[in-house]
């Protein structure tokens, strides 16, 4: 059945922690390549999680990546506690970013998170509300 | 050309030894804008940068690239070399600007 979890896997990101930012993309990337996901697929997936990662650290006051995958699709799950994004179509628009100072400083914050997310995966969801957080889920088409 | 041959030019220096050099490198980006690189990188690139922290090791073994160089002496912390060494990414030291670093590898045939 397509609902079975072949992989479930959680992943804590912690706000404004940079330097442990891309660990779980990294563990991700690992996961999916030693299950034999093709090399481009797994490419894509990685870019996503890190971007959406990076969003988390940056913007948000902590929280979770899920990884999911089934026998058709892979699954990425980036859900935050807050505080949630005002104007979504806003903020999907390329160049548009709230980056603090502190993370343009490490080069953060060209406003192309959320496009490029949305051009690595074949479908992309992402629903915010503010005071509560956000949520973004990306499927992925594995055949 | 691979890593190896770009570290056997005057002005590269292969800043962590244990990397692998074996790596061919098949195209180039010149930026110093992580979010940028992440949106246009490509496989097998080698990414000439100024920054040195972190995530620049993170988007560099995310993205398969060949090697980070890093223009006008710029250096990693050892912390930061030893992630990179860890991830087999090679790190290359060069004093020279990052225009002239592009235009070395343009001419050594590094180009799509």
């Amino acid at each position: 059945m397509a609902n079975e979890y072949i992989i479930r896997e959680k992943y804590l990101v912690i706000a404004n922690d940079f330097n442990a930012a891309g660990d779980a993309s990294a563990s991700i990337k690992t996961t999916l390549k030693k299950i034999g996901v093709n090399s481009a697929l797994v490419r894509r997936i990685s870019i996503a999680a890190y971007e959406a990662e990076l969003n988390i650290a940056i913007h948000s006051e902590g929280g979770e990546m899920v990884l999911l995958m089934n026998k058709e699709d892979i699954i990425l799950q980036a859900n935050d506690h807050g505080p949630g994004i005002p104007d979504v179509s806003l903020a999907m628009k390329e160049g548009y970013s709230t980056a603090p100072e502190t993370a343009r400083m490490l080069g953060f914050g060209a406003g192309m998170g959320l496009p490029n997310m949305k051009r690595c995966a074949s479908d992309f969801q992402i629903t915010s509300e503010v005071g509560k957080g956000t949520n973004i889920q990306m499927v992925f088409k594995v055949a | 050309m691979t890593v190896k041959e770009l570290v056997s030019l005057p002005h590269f220096t292969l800043a962590n030894p244990t990397a692998d050099i074996e790596k061919i490198i098949s195209d180039g980006i010149c930026c110093d804008l992580l979010s940028w690189v992440m949106a246009k990188g490509d496989a097998d690139m080698a990414w000439v940068t100024v920054q040195t922290h972190m995530n620049v090791v993170a988007v560099a073994v995310l993205h398969d690239f060949s090697c980070i160089i890093l223009s006008e002496n710029n250096q990693m912390s050892q912390d930061v070399l030893a992630k990179a060494s860890d991830e087999g990414i090679a790190v290359i030291h060069s004093d020279l600007p990052s225009y002239q670093i592009c235009g070395i590898l343009y001419g050594s045939g590094v180009k799509k």
